[in-house]
């Protein structure tokens, strides 16, 4: 193309000009690439290698053979089918239990005067930066059978018989919820922040109702920021740890303490790495899908402002 | 000048230095253990009257068990000396070649069960798996046998077992079964299975640290429990309405070994053939509920005859007991653990 067009000018002297500025292009690629380089280097030693090195030896069986044992293992042992399953199903409902209380919060945040926002922002926070195994014992002491939740239902004669709240399915959602709820409020309310309130009062003085300007125009505008939360919870209850091992009274076990287990029993460390190399694989899937669904959604609101 | 002379004295300091480490470093140990109250304890008993006996620094370090001294040995890394370990992990970890061999010319074994005495490891304590159940729910009529921990109709109410310790789960489903004590092990593994499979829909909790079974207890979230008699000891000490007893208890034992590529192994040898003498292992139950893994502790007098009857190595209290089998767990453990999980996990 470039060359093309300097060969219009004709002459001798534009074509030794295109030469010269393709030199120079590519001299200064490789500059910029040499300034890459510390950086890609970085990416290459901390990321790349370990992550070849992990799918390396998930490849090794207890003898140090070269065998798919370590996978073959996923298929003929049913638990670990149904961990996978639980794995989901939990990011699943917290992911829905994050986007249900968050979704709102996000509004109200996005709404109220700055000073009043950055005030109740704190109380969103503040939790965020309190250990999550303290927030985790926390709940425990909350829902457990003599907690008190229970204790408060009973005396108030709201219920006779303590609710199964703590050490099943319940308490590990309300326990994950709690933790990730900031990571769906931050870049919702960041992205709320950002929506142009012309356009909503332009929809108002066209004759929409506040009901029809929050469906027809807020929310799509709102979409882009809930995506990238809905993905960041997604992603990081898949490999979450502590509350599931803590609130879940051993009945609900997920990927990554199915990972400390298989890490302790087996003798090679391949059979805990093929654990953690089906978990990437699958994120990686994930994240490629939300990409191709939640990508085209979000271009598309914004191509249509 | 006097920058030359700083130099000098500096260069001089540096040579010093490095003349003084590796002679340090012979004399410094590093043991590592399960930390908490349980290793405060051995700091106590153990660790202080031989660095004192020895004239060495002892340097402590908590372990998560086998999979640490693996890292250490395959990354060839090895950063302590001896380590504390479960007996049935050193068990596996001796089938890998994970440990150096220790030499009995200078630890003296009599007095070890010689189930715990292996060329390459050697028992250190006891701990017993027992039954706890809450005396406000049930006055002194709890359950005490497993099989009445597995009767849910005489003795309604919350139950917890562990989860993570398949093999104590498995031993305890036997005895459950009606298996005298002595004839639990080698442990009918499927058979053991199918008794957790009779009492899996009333267990409320699968617990996975003593932390967890020590709260799920404390607060009243279950009415009985399986539970390692150090925490059941500090729940009672605590006040809180509890009892148990050794009747039917799984004895399982805690084993030391010396990490494979260990640099200090000639005085990490000494240091742990003191640990295991009766004099030292007499120390120990007096800071914790763990007994000794020597026997010949309980002639030395160190120990008060009102406190011998609450330790559970103690040859009266052993008689009650099943003593899990290390080789056997060797051998069975990730199948049965496989298998246990298939059932429990859903």
């Amino acid at each position: 193309m470039q060359s093309a067009r300097f060969e219009d000018l004709g002459g001798p002297h534009g074509t030794l000009n295109a030469d010269a500025l393709r030199a120079d292009a590519r001299r200064e690629s490789f500059g910029l690439l040499a300034l890459l380089s510390p950086g890609l280097l970085l990416v290459f030693t901390v990321i790349i290698v370990p992550i070849g090195w992990l799918f390396w030896l998930s490849l090794y069986d207890e003898t140090g053979a070269l065998s798919a044992a370590n996978y073959a293992r996923f298929f003929e042992q049913a638990s670990y089918i149904r961990t996978f399953i639980t794995t989901f199903k939990v990011a699943f409902f917290v992911t829905g239990a994050c986007v249900l209380l968050g979704y709102p919060l996000a509004y109200m945040l996005s709404q109220l005067p700055r000073r009043a926002a950055s005030i109740c922002l704190i109380f969103v926070i503040l939790p965020f930066w309190t250990s999550v195994l303290v927030r985790t014992y926390a709940w425990l002491v909350i829902l457990q059978r003599k907690g008190l939740a229970n204790s408060w239902l009973i005396d108030l004669g709201v219920i006779s018989q303590p609710l199964p709240l703590a050490n099943n399915f319940a308490g590990v959602i309300i326990g994950m919820t709690h933790i990730m709820l900031p990571f769906l409020v931050l870049p919702l309310y960041a992205s709320m922040k950002t929506i142009d309130t012309d356009c909503l009062r332009a929809g108002m003085n066209l004759g929409a109702s506040p009901a029809a300007t929050f469906r027809q125009i807020f929310f799509p505008l709102s979409l882009p920021g809930l995506a990238s939360g809905v993905v960041i919870v997604f992603v990081l209850c898949l490999g979450f740890f502590v509350t599931p091992a803590l609130m879940g009274g051993g009945k609900v076990i997920m990927w990554a303490m199915r990972m400390e287990q298989t890490t302790s029993l087996y003798s090679n460390w391949g059979a805990g790495a093929a654990l953690g190399v089906v978990l990437l694989a699958v994120t990686l899937a994930l994240l490629g899908l939300f990409q191709w669904l939640l990508g085209a959604r979000a271009t598309g609101v914004w191509s249509s402002r | 000048m006097t920058r030359i002379s700083c130099i000098h004295s500096l260069a001089l300091a540096g040579l010093l230095a490095s003349a003084a480490v590796p002679a340090m470093a012979a004399d410094t140990i590093t043991v590592a253990s399960w930390g908490g109250t349980y290793q405060e304890a051995q700091t106590k008993a153990f660790f202080k009257p031989t660095a004192d006996a020895l004239g060495i620094t002892i340097k402590e370090d908590t372990t998560n068990g086998l999979d640490d001294v693996r890292l250490q040995v395959t990354g060839n890394a090895v950063k302590w000396d001896i380590t504390e370990l479960g007996a049935d992990e050193c068990a596996r970890g001796s089938k890998e070649g994970l440990f150096e061999k220790l030499d009995y010319s200078v630890i003296d074994k009599s007095g070890i069960n010689p189930k715990l005495v292996h060329d390459d490891w050697v028992g250190i304590s006891y701990t017993s798996v027992v039954l706890i159940y809450r005396t406000d729910v049930f006055g002194d009529k709890g359950p005490k046998t497993w099989a009445d921990f597995w009767n849910v109709e005489k003795f309604p109410g919350r139950r917890a077992l562990s989860g993570s310790q398949a093999t104590e789960t498995l031993s305890v489903a036997a005895l459950a079964e009606g298996i005298p004590i002595d004839k639990v092990y080698p442990v009918d593994i499927d058979g053991a299975l199918k008794s957790v499979d009779k009492v899996k829909g009333h267990i409320d909790a699968w617990w996975t640290s003593g932390a967890q079974a020590m709260q799920l207890v404390k607060d009243g979230e279950v009415d009985m429990a399986s539970i390692w008699n150090g925490r059941a000891g500090t729940l009672k000490k605590e006040g809180a309405p509890v009892a148990f007893s050794f009747d039917q208890g799984v004895l399982t034992a805690d084993c030391m070994v010396i990490p494979k590529g260990s640099k200090n192994k000639d005085i990490a040898m000494k240091a742990l053939a003191k640990f295991v003498s009766p004099e030292l292992q007499a120390n120990l139950p007096l800071y914790v509920d763990n007994g000794p893994a020597n026997e010949k502790a309980f002639e030395t007098g160190k120990i008060p005859p009102e406190r011998i009857k609450d330790i559970n190595s103690a040859p009266e209290n052993v008689k009650k007991q099943v003593l899990q089998d290390p080789a056997f767990w060797r051998d069975t453990l990730v199948e049965a653990t496989e298998k246990f999980n298939n059932l429990v996990q859903q």
